[in-house]
């Protein structure tokens, strides 16, 4: 994708740009739905595309489009350039400087970021994988009625960033995932349980378990009625501990401080983490979905610690966002695809694992709630104030151990409070991929509101 | 046919053929091309301007009850040809013929001031003009930001049953987010404008919505901290239609309902809801933001009623759903691009008006909870288990609406809840939303007017 992205950064600079950048990509993936023992959707695909940011002076445009002919990336370099032309001046826009790839990941060096599984196994494997994956779910508890669906996907993608100011750098990265919905029935309804894996290759996954987890989670909430309103300890497991995660780290992304919408402004120094927390973005853990090179501005990706025993210990930046408050871009200029401009985003959030087995953190909770699911963070949580509410199942815990499970109630609390009442992390981590890519053990809040009935 | 379609019939043709070389019980092509810009201001300057375009196919073969689908970016003859090869690989039978194509005539929702035509300058000016109106309401109004969006969307569908139907779908939205500030707490609003309209939409007063967002901000900094706990809620017209879509909706798409995976399942024409009240679901709306001439397997839209005076009276099909239940398809296929299968899809969803003035139905409740409007909401359509975001919300005391809530939330089961549903108003408003069902978002419409439910959990930190 190089020589198109190489292309792409001449055309926008003869349309009149005085600067240019673009970022090509090209993607092969691959779906298998399950359903009821037999494969319901099978999809093969292929996408590619070219976004084009282009300065004129302070201003910055971007176009991005699928044409990738001759023709169609002088038409995309004429349009960036057009659409840098209605944007306000900002001091602050200008394109990414190249940072020397020296000694890329430290000492770690760059991780390896394919699996060739995801090429060589065929059709006939991937199908078996998501159908062994819904055999699971209906073997791994008798009171597992049926599978909503089991899907695998999996994307081998090729990467490529050039800039006129001398960036050029190609990856490829592969990746994939299995999840299944399973149904459990118990005398007054249905419940519903989710099961996830994922890898950057399908032999990385491990069906049984997939299927496992969805019908453990299903039938563990048969039966499952509502706790009485009160304020008291929560356990979150690692899914949900992970998206309340995913949310801080979007508040502690540079642009959202500077323009004054994060509860997280102006507190670098200060101990808002409970004094229990560590977690630092690694854009290159061999391990981590997030991981790449370099992020979607050419910059090498790194490790940037966030929190460390409790206190805040800096932000993330990408080009536009260093520039502003006069430091180095952490390489966090993040994209979710060519149609999209890089934007501050963590690559790969860690929550550093604490000491207590799980059962320990039940028995340090007391007597509490364990939160397995949340429903509504979309519009549950304001980023900008850290004020949150949103819906809950999970189970009680009462003596230190596991009793009955619990679900229509709400969780409530300010994402800095929270943070503050972390009194203890578990010692098993987990990938969860949902809302960017996170690492988190267990955690243990020493108090948070449940409403229920 | 809408214009030209965007792929010639004879290429459709060989296209279908090809895709049912191997045998199938039904094959489709879809077409489409689209074109966008978006801008936004922020801190009052005019950033993120972005122009992007793309066309391309989706080709999928049914045989049985599996779908094979293969897409491919561009609408190059031999590339189309190569995607119907790649979806019909997995099959072994023997070729079978697709019926000839016959053109479907669809008429297009119209569109006065096509947003390609007006100048960016003048998308740029009312972006100036939204973050004046929202910075004007206040001192307190520490940030204002808002976002133009404009897309065309022409699509050619055919498929083996000799179906060739097209569309011309353009859509422009507006939306306006303020920040408030005072002391030590901060509070946002946001409004949002949008239709299957042209640049025509805005030449009321766009200024409003900016207003609006700015208005509900300003609010907030008097809040105080929600309640917690179960109690009677009133909630408000427009947005608050997203109730009705989380609550019911998703759980009578056909797809649910076939895997035993809604609580609707069994429930047609049973007695869910009291008498007063009636809801559709209307794809043909003028110009309404989840509106379309066809869906996007080619089915013209439709108006759906779904709850007639309390009874369930219909699920939301698409062709294969349809199908499968022997029913016909009621233009709910729907899809966020060429690279998604369709399913079944809400289009714009609403509670019709009731008989009961708005006024009324608060000073009834001794103490209660009135959500004005929304920020979002999410179902569980399996267990029937929803919970709503509260954007805007009040306590109601001595049948009064009295001081204003931070940080609710509104978490139920949807076939308790629709059943205590005790108040229709009969004020009406219809909003938009963007819905995400399978990795796939698509623009829908909600509507309704002030509705009441008799007891539902309020999830705040007051106990």
């Amino acid at each position: 994708m190089i020589a198109e992205a190489r292309g792409a950064v001449e055309q926008a600079l003869a349309a009149g740009a005085s600067d240019a950048e673009a970022y090509a990509s090209e993607d092969r993936g691959r779906e298998v739905r399950a359903h009821g023992g037999e494969v319901e959707s099978l999809t093969a695909a292929t996408k590619r595309g070219l976004g084009i940011r282009a300065w004129v002076g302070t201003r910055a445009g971007y176009a991005y489009g699928t044409d990738l002919s001759d023709a169609g990336i002088r038409a995309l370099g004429a349009r960036a350039a057009e659409m840098a032309q209605v944007a306000d001046e900002d001091e602050f826009a200008g394109p990414p400087v190249p940072v020397r790839l020296m000694d890329p990941g430290g000492s770690k060096g760059a991780p390896e970021l394919s699996d060739p599984s995801v090429v060589a196994w065929s059709t006939a494997q991937i199908a078996e994988l998501a159908l062994a994956v819904e055999r699971a779910a209906l073997a791994g508890d008798e009171r597992v009625a049926g599978v909503e669906q089991a899907v695998y996907a999996d994307s081998a993608e090729t990467v490529a960033v050039v800039s006129s100011t001398g960036i050029e750098g190609e990856y490829e990265r592969s990746s994939c995932h299995a999840y299944v919905q399973a149904l459990a029935e118990g005398e007054d309804g249905r419940e519903t349980g989710f099961g996830f894996g994922l890898g950057r290759g399908p032999k990385a996954l491990d069906p049984a378990a997939i299927g496992r987890e969805g019908a453990e989670r299903a039938a563990a909430m048969i039966g499952a009625g509502k706790p009485g309103s009160r304020t008291c300890p929560v356990v979150l497991d690692p899914t949900v501990a992970a998206s309340f995660v995913a949310i801080v780290g979007r508040g502690l992304g540079a642009g959202a401080v500077q323009r004054g919408r994060s509860p997280f402004a102006g507190r670098v120094g200060d101990s808002i983490g409970g004094g229990v927390l560590a977690v630092h973005d690694d854009g290159l853990d061999p391990a981590g979905p997030g991981s790449a090179p370099f992020d979607g501005e050419g910059i090498p990706q790194r490790r940037t610690p966030l929190l460390e025993g409790g206190t805040l210990r800096g932000y993330l930046y990408d080009t536009y966002t260093a520039r502003r408050d006069r430091v180095a871009s952490t390489g966090n200029g993040g994209r979710s695809g060519y149609r999209s401009q890089p934007s501050v985003s963590f690559s790969n959030l860690i929550v550093a694992p604490g000491d207590l087995a799980f059962e320990g953190l039940l028995r340090e909770a007391g007597d509490g709630v364990l939160v397995t699911d949340v429903a509504g963070l979309h519009s549950g949580v304001n980023p900008v104030s850290g004020v949150f509410s949103v819906g809950a199942t999970g189970r009680a815990i009462r003596g230190g151990e596991l009793a009955e499970p619990l679900r229509e109630f709400t969780i409530a609390s300010d994402l800095v409070s929270m943070l503050g009442a972390v009194v203890a992390c578990g010692d098993s981590p987990r990938w969860v991929p949902f809302g960017g890519s996170v690492s988190t053990p267990p955690l243990l809040v020493g108090e948070m509101t449940i409403a229920g009935s | 046919m809408s214009g030209k379609g965007l792929i010639e019939p004879e290429v459709a043709e060989r296209v279908l053929a090809r895709a049912l070389s191997h045998g199938g019980d039904f094959a489709e092509v879809f077409a489409e091309r689209t074109e966008g810009m978006t801008m936004a201001i922020d801190e009052s300057r005019v950033e993120s301007v972005q122009a992007g375009s793309g066309e391309g196919a989706g080709v999928r073969v049914v045989s049985g009850g599996t779908t094979y689908f293969a897409h491919v970016d561009g609408l190059d003859p031999a590339e189309l040809e190569r995607a119907a090869s790649e979806a019909a690989a997995a099959l072994r039978s023997g070729s079978v013929a697709p019926r000839a194509l016959e053109a479907v005539a669809t008429t297009p929702h119209s569109i006065e001031r096509p947003p390609s035509g007006v100048p960016a300058r003048d998308k740029a000016s009312l972006l100036r003009q939204l973050d004046q109106r929202g910075r004007a309401a206040g001192p307190e109004i520490a940030q204002f930001m808002a976002s133009y969006a404009e897309v065309r969307r022409e699509v050619t569908v055919a498929n083996s049953d000799g179906l060739l139907a097209g569309d011309d779908r353009t859509r422009v939205r507006i939306g306006a987010q303020a920040v408030a500030r005072r002391d030590g707490s901060v509070e946002t609003g946001a409004e949002t404008l949008g239709g299957h309209r042209g640049f025509e939409l805005f030449e009321g007063n766009p200024g409003e919505i900016a207003e609006s967002a700015a208005r509900k901000a300003l609010v907030l900094l008097d809040a105080g901290p929600a309640p917690a706990g179960s109690m009677p809620v009133v909630v408000g017209g427009g947005f608050g239609g997203v109730l009705f879509h989380e609550m019911t909706g998703h759980g009578l798409e056909a797809d649910h309902v076939q895997k035993g995976a809604s609580v609707y399942a069994d429930r047609l024409g049973d007695q869910l809801a009291q008498p007063l009240l009636t809801a559709y679901d209307d794809g043909r709306m003028p110009n309404e933001w989840g509106s379309d001439a066809i869906d996007d397997e080619g089915t013209p839209t439709q108006k759906t009623i779904l709850i007639e005076e309390g009874r369930l009276a219909s699920f939301l099909y698409d062709r294969l759903t349809a199908r499968r239940d022997g029913a016909e398809p009621t233009g709910n296929g729907r899809r966020e691009s060429f690279r998604h299968l369709p399913v079944p899809r809400m289009t714009n969803t609403y509670i019709a008006p009731g008989e009961v003035d708005p006024q009324a139905m608060i000073a009834d409740v001794d103490r209660g909870f009135y959500a004005a409007s929304f920020g979002g909401g999410q179902v569980d359509p399996a267990t029937g288990d929803f919970v709503f975001g509260v954007s805007e919300g009040y306590l109601i005391e001595g049948g009064k609406v009295t001081r204003p809530c931070r940080g609710a939330t509104l978490i139920g089961n949807c076939v308790e809840a629709l059943a205590a549903i005790d108040a229709v108003g009969d004020d009406f408003e219809m909003k938009t939303g963007v819905c995400g069902k399978a990795g796939q978002k698509v623009p829908v419409g909600t509507g309704q007017g002030h509705v009441r439910i008799r007891a539902m959990t309020v999830g705040g930190t007051e106990l």
